[in-house]
């Protein structure tokens, strides 16, 4: 099958996410599109798999000119996608999951041998080992993504988009989808990755596309490209916006962790014997490939989950008994990961978000009356103070972009001067400005004293902003690294294990 | 033993025919509350039509289909005019009670109970088990293997409990989310509709708000049979024996009014002990919207 994009363009309010964009795919390709946060790529397959429609421009396949109204007539076309956030149902088995919507079987009954047999022929053909009777809420997230591949296929898909599909997967699960894709291509399908990792780009694809603010920049083949050429491509010809560190001036210890350990449980993994100290004015960066026990350290010192081994201090004096309130009460701040879920509560107002956790504190009210002049004074200065754009503070939170919803938790958590902040992905998903002004913030927070301990998946995150960097592999702190001196390159080697657990 | 036997199955008929109709509701991801009014609109329904056609399998039939439309209209109002599914079934069963009272009136120019209704039989040759079970205690007890069936066996019931679990992974298949919804709703009034039906054929009358808190205790044994057809069959035989034990058990250290009470403690023992450690349709009550 071959799929042709002819000046496809669209835009949402105050974006343009694609613009005047043209590819062509040729059927038994291996294709990555690759581009920052923001750039477009998300978008530009969205329009191809029908879940938007384009502004303008049209969609090819066989030179004939489709109409997408929806996903279901990108289906019907052999065009396939694996989303980023699995779409499939944890009491279902396997076979179930697979076969849901286009089941097999006559006068109303589930054929369920044809289903697991259709799932058995796939498995095979393709790779994807996995057990089509097994219930979906015991496979790993490997396995619960061969599911999703499964479902593509049983479909019929001879065009397949994997949305970032190794940012939930382990470095081994990552290089075994890596197989798949190969051996999809194999099989004479279209493979398209989106990526903005370049270092697995480069080592699956043969075609690398490359999109910025909107824009098809270039089509490289593998052999052309290296890292350095692509990274220029991706950000543009101007220099990369760098932060500026100034040295670190670090104080006493504010956070001491001794041989801090919770056990693996179903959704939660395992942390042993983690160590470290986090002095005052300090970033102490913690870098791990996802599922490594970086949610779990984050859920410690926040008091969101009890240790079951050692102790965690706080300016010597141990935290027991630790709750989120008396954290709270003690200086210690929490960035959660999913702003959305965690961070924010999307359908109350802003005012009502920036005094989540203060309710009770006089600047909100008074003996239990909360006092809406307080409280809108109070919202009015941070909303100024952490550069919230918006007109009035009683809209809800929801109305918010990504990043003025993440400045709107910053501007909780930082205002009045906390001593210890925990930052989870505090840039993840917002566009380039304000990924600048957190960056700003949090370092200028850092030269006043604060204590942050940061967790990123970008590694250039961390690099940007941390004094050192601690690595956390399967549940343990297997390094600890001056940030000034080690790179991309070395971090990636021990977060994926090949380096530190010796030493460690 | 056999009167106590026979005493736990006719007790437990409504209770399951109910249990197993709120299972398809609640599979497909929505609560109904209303099954109470439904056992109570059927109760009615077929006493009107039994009375004036002079047959009870009319009743049974007019049952149905009055609890069909009350179910149709809880599934309306939750799903197409987004009212809070308990707050819709409270409305309904509230409407329920009043529509009864008031149509007993128009009906049976009585504002307390219908005249002596005939009950549904078998032909005396089918045995005399059979004809001292009630018909429609049987039919109970087939549409417990009939439900398994179809919510595990058919195409429809794995989308049914796709719906309810994840909506959002359905829909991205290209499944018409309330379409399979709705259907699990008016299969649920079907089955509460015919549970009405025994009622107050079984009873011979249709007393004022016979239901009394029926539907409620099959909401019960649904969570207590973990939204299974074998399940919801165990806990319901398990409530209709409480009940049914007032009759036959003779203590004359317990006061009478404690062993009326015993079903109801039970109910909330049971659930004490089974909730925490089951889990239900994971998008239950939760309204799906398409953005």
């Amino acid at each position: 099958m071959r799929v042709e994009l002819e000046a496809l363009s669209r835009s949402f309010p105050g974006v343009r996410a694609v613009q005047d964009v043209s590819l062509a795919y040729e059927p038994g390709r291996l294709y990555a599109l690759v581009g920052e946060n923001g750039a477009g790529k998300s978008t530009l397959m969205h329009l191809l798999y029908g879940m938007l429609p384009p502004d303008a421009g049209r969609i090819l396949v066989d030179g004939r000119p489709v109409r997408l109204a929806g996903s279901q007539d990108a289906i019907r076309l052999g065009i396939g996608m694996v989303h980023q956030h699995f779409m499939l149902v944890d009491t279902l088995t396997v076979a179930e999951n697979v076969v849901l919507g286009a089941e097999p079987g006559r006068w109303g009954r589930l054929d369920r041998g044809a289903a697991r047999a259709a799932v058995r022929r796939d498995a095979e053909r393709f790779g994807l080992a996995v057990d089509p009777d097994a219930p979906l809420e015991s496979l790993s997230v490997g396995e619960a993504q061969r599911v999703e591949i499964l479902k593509v296929l049983y479909r019929g898909a001879s065009f397949l988009i994997f949305d970032e599909p190794t940012g939930v997967l382990t470095p081994q699960e990552a290089r075994g989808l890596f197989a798949i894709l190969r051996r999809l291509r194999d099989e004479g399908k279209t493979v398209v990755l989106i990526s903005h990792k370049l270092d697995e780009v480069l080592s699956v694809a043969e075609i690398i596309d490359v999109m910025r603010r909107g824009r098809h920049v270039g089509r490289l083949a593998r052999e052309e490209a290296g890292a350095e050429r692509l990274a220029r491509m991706m950000v543009g010809r101007e220099v990369l916006l760098r932060v500026d560190k100034p040295p670190a001036a670090a104080g006493p210890p504010v956070l001491e962790a001794r041989g801090l350990g919770v056990r693996r449980r179903p959704g939660q993994a395992e942390l042993a014997d983690v160590s470290f100290i986090l002095r005052r004015g300090e970033i102490l960066g913690v870098a791990g490939v996802e599922g490594n026990g970086q949610r779990e350290l984050a859920a410690l010192v926040t008091g969101l989950l009890r240790p079951e081994a050692g102790e965690l201090r706080l300016d010597g004096r141990p935290l027991r008994g630790l709750t989120p309130r008396r954290a709270r009460d003690l200086g210690i701040r929490h960035v959660p990961e999913d702003r959305q879920r965690t961070g924010l509560v999307l359908d109350m107002s802003l005012r009502e978000n920036l005094i989540l956790g203060e309710e009770g504190s006089p600047a909100a009210g008074q003996a239990g009356v909360i006092l809406p002049g307080r409280v809108a004074a109070l919202a009015r200065r941070r909303v100024a103070e952490y550069d919230v754009r918006v007109a009035d503070t009683r809209q809800s939170a929801r109305a918010l972009s990504g990043g003025n919803q993440q400045k709107l938790v910053l501007a909780r958590e930082l205002d009045g001067d906390p001593r210890l902040l925990v930052a989870c992905h505090p840039t993840r998903g917002v566009d380039v400005g304000a990924i600048e002004y957190i960056h700003r913030t949090l370092l200028a927070k850092r030269t006043r004293g604060l204590a942050v301990l940061l967790f990123s998946s970008e590694l250039s995150e961390l690099l940007a902003l941390s004094d050192r960097i601690g690595v956390l592999y399967r549940g343990r702190l297997t390094a600890v690294l001056d940030a000034d001196v080690v790179d991309e390159e070395t971090l990636g080697l021990y977060i994926t294990g090949a380096r530190g657990v010796a030493d460690a | 033993m056999i009167g106590l036997l026979l005493g736990t199955l006719r007790t437990a008929t409504p209770l399951l025919f109910a249990a197993l109709g709120g299972m398809f509701s609640e599979r497909g991801g929505v609560v109904n509350i209303a099954l109470e009014g439904i056992l109570l609109v059927g109760a009615f329904a077929a006493a009107a039509a039994a009375y004036y056609s002079g047959s009870p399998w009319l009743g049974v039939a007019a049952a149905v289909v009055a609890g069909v439309g009350l179910a149709a209209l809880h599934a309306l109002v939750s799903l197409r005019f987004r009212v809070d599914q308990i707050v819709s079934g409270v409305a309904l069963n509230m409407l329920a009670l009043g529509a009864t009272e008031f149509l007993m009136w128009i009906f049976f120019g009585s504002g307390s109970n219908s005249p002596r209704l005939g009950s549904p039989g078998l032909p005396a040759t089918a045995g005399r088990l059979l004809v001292e079970l009630p018909p429609l205690t049987l039919l109970a007890l087939l549409a417990v293997p009939a439900s398994s069936w179809l919510l595990f066996r058919s195409r429809f019931g794995l989308r049914l409990r796709a719906v309810g679990e994840h909506p959002e992974a359905a829909d991205s298949l290209g499944l018409p989310v309330h379409r399979l919804q709705f259907y699990g709703v008016l299969l649920s009034g079907a089955l509460a509709g015919a549970g009405g039906a025994f009622l107050s054929l079984n009873a011979h009358y249709f007393v004022k708000n016979m239901s009394a808190g029926r539907g409620f205790i099959a909401l019960a044994a649904l969570i207590f049979g973990k939204w299974r057809p074998g399940g919801i069959l165990g806990a319901t035989l398990l409530f209709g024996f409480a009940e049914s034990l007032q009759g036959h058990l003779d203590l004359p250290w317990l006061p009478v009014r404690f062993m009326q009470l015993l079903p109801y403690l039970l109910t909330m023992v049971a659930l004490v002990g089974v909730i925490g450690r089951c889990r239900g349709p994971a998008a239950v009550g939760r309204l799906f919207v398409k953005d």
